[in-house]
């Protein structure tokens, strides 16, 4: 009885240092985060882009300085505010319905992040199913599951996406259809791998003699493996899914007028290239430096997530640092 | 040697028709092609006389083993658009993709490959920050709006080139470049890290201690080891060029191609031209796959393909 009273009193004194420790602890763990990303330039870039899409994504209300839909026929076609007869008002120009360019590529994002993100966790989700059952079950499943994907990927899916989109009509829940419908194959491939690998080794055989059902052996042991290649590959997916969109939006198979996409921008802009170049150069950097961003934070992503990558890192910056070795 | 042939052309095989099925539910099932082929006022009764017609009040399987006997005799329907057998058309337009592609991928292996070999012969120097670059830049650029940069400086500021059109040599410069140069980043980077891989060997400082020449042991040793990987993303490249790029690049220089004919022929809803196009394409890329792979073990017979 004793005994009991003592733990509990010494559980409590140590649940009140936590919770008085806690702070400082938090905040040693974000600085030393911050100083990581920080200290990696390119990381960097790429981490500042993707937030910097996902701000203008959220707030783009408050920061875009106009209406995207408003027209104004009397100010179509001005151009940015560097010109004679270009303002403030209209950073960046206007279209040929004197719809602001600054404002339309703010909202942009929206539908960016929108198509990106559902793409990626459908044919996410169901490519790392399909992966993980043709990598577990093995045998016949796994072949036919692999041969479906291998029959997939030989062929470009462009050509095909134009023709389900000839058929239905296009708009933005199509769009993420398609090229959900694209893209699974490339996780399927990377989960089995993984799966294939991970099967091998002691603790999950271990775990199969020792008799846990394959679901505990799927989530406690196989997943865990799964999540830094896969969060790389969705960053990876992502900016690929962007540049697709983009195309697809410019072909006018995409997302459709009155909602607002870069590549959408970039098609309206095509026909004023030799009077209002504006119109189509701006639409297109944002698209540049969002996929640049992306990518670079994928690679960032790369080092960071997965533990062996990060001893690798660190080994060569030591040995950078004290100047040993043979050098590179 | 045949055994690896004909598996690899029975795969090809697959994919075709893996291709046609899709096509075929697609454009049968997904969407209602009577709906798309008749205007919008059509009555009941022309819609079920259409239907009949056309054969479309069959039942799918019925449809499906009739599309099949057509397309084994080459008989891919007429246009509706413009009223003529659709291979007739495909036919037109597919020798000026030809036109555009070849010499795209052409100019991307000239270009590529001496500089990912110099990159990779002299690493921190130009050519390599030159080939990272380019290879980022190819990674994040999208092609159509590269297409049109190039027409914005080249065509609209400096008149040098014409925008568009197709005829001259002159016009076949913007395009060709536009679908080249995202390839050659890539295939440069390719080309480099193949490159370093071969010249980290032992059978390079081999040769160098037996006394050749640094350029002959580069040229002639190294570049075959390393043209492999280069070779397989040349074939993929011409597969998304032939497939997938030409569709943006025509249509942003209005190259009557086939790319651009496949979205003139979404733009009218002619389903039939656009049945024909997708199958040509099919057997193009399953031609193309097959003949990179059947390359590939000729140069180098080590290689167990699956």
């Amino acid at each position: 009885m004793a005994k009991n009273v003592t733990d509990e009193e010494t559980r409590a004194e140590r649940r009140e240092e936590l919770i008085r420790g806690r702070p400082y602890e938090i905040l040693r763990a974000l600085r030393s985060a911050l100083r990581e990303i920080v200290s990696d330039r390119v990381g960097l870039f790429g981490v500042g882009v993707v937030g910097a899409l996902v701000i203008l994504a959220i707030f783009a209300p408050l920061i875009a300085p106009k209406d995207p839909a408003a027209q104004d026929l009397t100010d179509a076609l001005k151009p940015p505010f560097w010109y004679a007869d270009g303002d403030f008002a209209n950073a960046l120009g206007t279209d040929s319905l004197g719809r602001d360019i600054l404002s339309r590529m703010i909202y942009g994002t929206r539908i960016t992040i929108l198509v990106g993100v559902s793409v990626v966790a459908v044919s996410g989700a169901f490519g790392t199913v399909m992966g993980l059952i043709a990598g577990y079950k093995g045998g016949r499943t796994d072949s036919i599951i692999m041969r479906v994907v291998d029959t997939q990927v030989a062929f470009p899916g462009l050509l095909l996406a134009l023709v389900i989109l000839a058929v239905i009509q296009p708009s933005a829940t199509t769009v993420i259809v398609v090229l959900a419908l694209n893209g699974w194959m490339v996780y399927a491939r990377m989960t089995r791998g993984v799966v294939l690998s991970v099967r091998e080794t002691p603790y999950v055989d271990a775990a199969e003699i020792v008799g846990c059902k394959p679901k505990r052996i799927i989530f406690r042991h196989i997943l865990p493996n799964l999540t830094s290649p896969l969060l790389t590959l969705a960053v990876l997916e992502f900016a690929r899914i962007i540049l697709a969109e983009s195309a697809l939006s410019f072909l006018g198979l995409g997302i459709q007028p009155p909602q607002v996409s870069w590549g959408l921008m970039i098609a309206q802009g095509k026909d004023y290239l030799f009077s209002a170049w504006w119109l189509v150069t701006f639409p297109g950097v944002a698209i540049s430096l969002t996929v640049l961003g992306v990518n670079l934070l994928a690679s960032w992503l790369r080092v960071v997530a997965d533990p062996q990558e990060r001893e690798k890192r660190f080994a060569q910056s030591s040995t950078h640092q004290t100047g040993a070795g043979t050098g590179t | 040697m045949g055994r690896f042939a004909i598996r690899r052309i029975a795969q090809g095989l697959i994919v075709i028709l893996g291709v046609t099925v899709v096509v075929f539910v697609v454009t049968r099932l997904v969407g209602d092609p009577v709906d798309v082929l008749l205007p919008l006022e059509a009555t009941e009764e022309q819609r079920a006389e259409f239907e009949r017609l056309l054969g479309f009040d069959r039942p799918i399987p019925v449809q499906f083993a009739d599309y099949l006997g057509d397309v084994a005799r080459g008989d891919f329907g007429e246009s509706i658009w413009q009223q003529r057998p659709a291979m007739e058309i495909v036919f037109e337009h597919l020798p000026r993709t030809f036109q555009l592609v070849f010499p795209a991928m052409a100019l991307m292996v000239v270009l590529a490959v001496p500089l990912g070999v110099l990159a990779a012969l002299r690493p921190g120097r130009l050519s390599d920050r030159v080939t990272v670059v380019l290879s980022i830049a190819g990674l994040s650029i999208p092609q159509f709006w590269l297409g049109l940069l190039l027409i914005i400086v080249f065509a609209v500021e400096l008149q040098w080139l014409p925008p568009l059109g197709f005829g001259s040599f002159r016009n076949l410069i913007l395009p060709m470049v536009t679908l080249a140069l995202p390839a050659v980043g890539r295939l440069a980077m390719i080309v480099r890290s193949s490159m370093i891989d071969e010249l980290n060997q032992q059978y390079v400082k081999m040769a160098t201690a037996k006394g050749l020449p640094y350029s002959r042991v580069v040229a002639v040793h190294a570049l075959r080891n390393a043209g492999i990987p280069a070779l397989t993303l040349t074939g993929w490249e011409t597969i998304r060029a032939l497939a997938g790029y030409s569709v943006i690049v025509e249509t942003v220089f209005q190259w009557p191609g086939l790319g651009f004919l496949a979205i003139q022929s979404i733009e009218r809803q002619d389903l039939i031209l656009l049945q024909a196009i997708v199958f040509v394409v099919a057997v193009m890329v399953v031609l193309i796959n097959v003949l990179v792979d059947i390359l590939y073990k000729a140069i180098d017979p080590r290689i167990q393909l699956a």
